[in-house]
């Protein structure tokens, strides 16, 4: 089998002049799981769509689950699950309707028993009958997550599927992405919390079109090269955004009572924190959490685009 | 500024700014009246004239020849056909090619020279009984205008009596009972209507509802979702249909066909008509962006199926740049094969033309639809 499940290199696609996904390579092992992040309208959504054969590259190459992406689009279809930002199942039949109707055009046997059990796991079994419309929206995004994983995919692209859903369901959901991923199935994940990029395998960073990291988490905090100091005291959150305007700092913001400040040498950093280190103000280094990282990112980012 | 001026002018702009960014609505608000003035202002004609007309002359004298001369000055008919048989004759009217067949006996000049009584014969279509009556129409000045010139050559005339009577056939629908007109053609309006709306919509609405991403993401092919859509709607419109009949038959006493050969026919006519309407609606709804847009398109397909295809007018009586679009749209060709198969008995053979160009509309439309119909969402 193909160590690979996703090897794809030179992704480009514009929407009339807006260039939105500029030259992504990307490559994903077999049973990995991979977070895909990035600000508002970076092409999360799109590079997913272009992968699994939603939307037509401009230009691009390369495989998925081994098979050509751009000549086999109806082949790999039949093995992925796609799970999309926005609720796309029929919200005018039942539950056990919409999974029945996935079930049939995925030409899957057993389908009764299929869709019953799936029904139970979500525990959904009770409401089988009620409109998928008429479902909350944590657990219309857990009915679709269901939908998406029905036809037992080799990979599965989700685009956001735990927005809006509470911590223990979001839980429960990551147990048993990995569970899956145990088994061999590939995930790309799009999301914007910190917390699930910290429980991928690895992340990638998309921001304007480009990817611009990739790796484990462990590895993007050690590359970025960022140090912060968390700073605590009365009063301390209120003097973040003073903080943020002094030179050497990339980024500082509070969080709850204490306020991350980040900075990219330790000796610019440490000549901005001087007329804070003072009492009653503790300061500390600590590692640079995801979100430092990411946010240093964004602004590294936008400055090169602005200056060339 | 106080009042409830400054929300209603908020509502008002809002309004304005939506609609502006609507192109199709806003081009459909502008399109449909100039289109409706053009049908009614130029295509329509209440008193159709040059029907078209034929003329079966068993006398070869000069006097049928000025019969025939007077009937084209009425203008109300053309004599476009010269059949030789009745057979000939029999076949042009009952396909429809002409309204009004005229039939000259062999011993008409001689009962006119010698002043019997002398008859010719007039068999309109009555089918559609305003044509029928615009041809009617002229036969009826027949008897003094004909042979005006004539008599010259006669010496003084005999008396002021007409030289000749003429014997009128309305045939399909002696009664000239309006029922047995509309309702037949009723079928194929009410097909249309829904089935080019509802098919319109279906797909616009996973469109607009966002499903068509999950649609387009399962193995599921265009042809495949096409098909699959569309089935549905066949027994839609074969069970409307089957309610148009009955009540067709029950409660407005149309006639039916009468032979195996009829129904055959006429349920060729029928299958390909709601095949062509639904590929349409699917058609149109690759074009259009939301549900309203679909409604409207498919409003917009309904005028000139109501009023050029020969439903709501005399289709002869069309000027010819009508007939041409007429040509184009299947409810002209479905309405003469239902109204041929029903009234006047036709079997496949005589529709030939009607349901070859039902056929080519379907493949020429599904072709389209499905030629942009998507796999993916760009
Ligand atoms: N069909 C489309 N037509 C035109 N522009 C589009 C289309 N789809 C996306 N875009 C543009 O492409 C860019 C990337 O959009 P995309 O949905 O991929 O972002 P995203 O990273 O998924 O954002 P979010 O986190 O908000 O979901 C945006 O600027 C968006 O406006
Ligand atoms: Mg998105």
């Amino acid at each position: 089998m193909n160590e690979r499940a996703i090897d794809v290199r030179g992704l480009n696609k514009s929407f009339g002049d807006r260039h939105v996904v500029r030259d992504v390579s990307i490559a994903v092992d077999t049973g990995r799981i991979t977070g895909f992040l990035g600000p508002n309208g970076s092409g999360k959504t799109t590079t997913l769509r272009l992968l699994c054969g939603l939307l037509t590259p401009d230009s691009g190459e390369g495989t998925v689950l081994g098979l050509d992406f751009r000549a086999r689009g109806d082949a790999i279809k039949r093995q992925t699950g796609y799970m999309t930002q926005k609720f796309s199942l029929y919200e005018d039949m039942t539950l056990e309707e919409n999974l029945a109707f996935v079930a049939r055009v995925h030409g899957l046997e057993q389908r009764r028993e299929r869709v019953e059990d799936t029904l139970h796991r979500l525990g959904l079994f009770d409401r089988r009958r009620q409109l998928a419309g008429a479902l909350s929206g944590g657990w219309k995004q857990r009915l679709a997550l269901a939908a998406a994983t029905l036809h037992s995919p080799r990979l599965l692209l989700l685009d956001e599927p735990t927005a809006g859903v509470d911590p223990k369901a979001r839980r429960e959901f990551w147990d048993e992405i990995h569970t899956l991923a145990a088994d061999g199935l590939t995930v790309l994940v799009s999301t914007h919390y910190m917390d699930e990029a910290e429980r991928c395998h690895d992340i990638g960073y998309i921001l304007y079109g480009r990817l611009i990291a990739r790796g484990t988490a462990d590895a993007l905090i050690r590359d970025s090269g960022l140090v912060t100091f968390l700073g605590e005291g009365p009063g301390i959150d209120r003097a973040a955004h003073l903080l943020a305007q002094a030179d050497g700092v990339l980024s500082a913001s509070a969080f709850g009572a204490a306020v991350h400040v980040s900075g990219l040498t330790r000796e610019a950093l440490e000549a901005a924190l001087v007329p804070w280190r003072k009492e009653p103000y503790r300061w500390s280094e600590v590692t640079p959490s995801l979100e430092d990282v990411f946010i240093q990112l964004m602004g590294r980012e936008r400055d090169e685009r602005y200056t060339s | 500024m106080t009042g409830p001026l400054p929300r209603i002018l908020a509502v008002l702009l809002k309004e304005f700014t939506q609609l502006r960014r609507d192109r199709i609505t806003y081009a459909m608000i502008l399109l449909m009246p100039v289109m409706q003035l053009l049908i009614f202002g130029y295509a329509i004609n209440m008193d159709p004239r040059h029907l078209p007309a034929a003329v079966l002359s068993h006398d070869t004298s000069t006097l049928a020849d000025s019969v025939v001369a007077a009937l084209e000055r009425t203008g109300y008919v053309d004599v476009r056909y010269l059949p030789r048989s009745d057979e000939e004759l029999d076949q042009l009217i009952r396909r429809g090619q002409v309204m009004l067949g005229i039939t000259i006996p062999p011993d008409f000049t001689r009962r006119v020279l010698k002043g019997e009584r002398a008859q010719i014969l007039a068999e309109a279509d009555a089918s559609d009984p305003q044509a029928a009556a615009g041809a009617l129409a002229a036969v009826s000045v027949l008897p003094t205008e004909a042979l005006r010139n004539e008599r010259l050559g006669l010496g003084p005339p005999r008396s002021t009596a007409p030289a000749f009577e003429v014997v009128v056939h309305r045939r399909y629908n002696p009664e000239s009972r309006s029922p047995i007109h509309i309702v037949p053609g009723l079928l194929g309006i009410i097909l249309s209507m829904t089935l080019v709306m509802m098919t319109a919509m279906a797909v616009t609405r996973e469109r607009e509802r966002g499903t068509m991403e999950t649609l387009l993401s399962t193995p599921a092919t265009p042809a495949e979702i096409m098909v699959g859509k569309l089935t549905p709607y066949v027994v839609v419109g074969l069970v409307q249909t089957v309610v148009v009949l009955g009540m067709a038959r029950w409660l407005f006493s149309v006639p039916m066909a009468r032979t195996p050969a009829g129904w055959l026919a006429l349920a060729c006519g029928i299958v390909l008509f709601i095949v062509g309407n639904l590929s349409l609606g699917y058609l149109i709804s690759t074009v259009a962006r939301s549900q309203l847009q679909a409604m409207q398109m498919s409003m917009f397909y309904m005028l000139p199926s109501i009023f050029l295809s020969g439903f709501a007018f005399p289709f002869l009586g069309l000027p010819p740049w009508a007939r041409v679009l007429g040509e184009i749209i299947p409810v002209t060709h479905f309405l003469r094969i239902v109204r041929g198969a029903l009234l006047k008995e036709q079997v496949l053979a005589d529709m030939g033309d009607d349901l070859l160009a039902l056929g080519l509309f379907v493949l020429a439309v599904a072709g389209a639809a499905l030629a942009r119909s998507r796999t993916t969402l760009d």
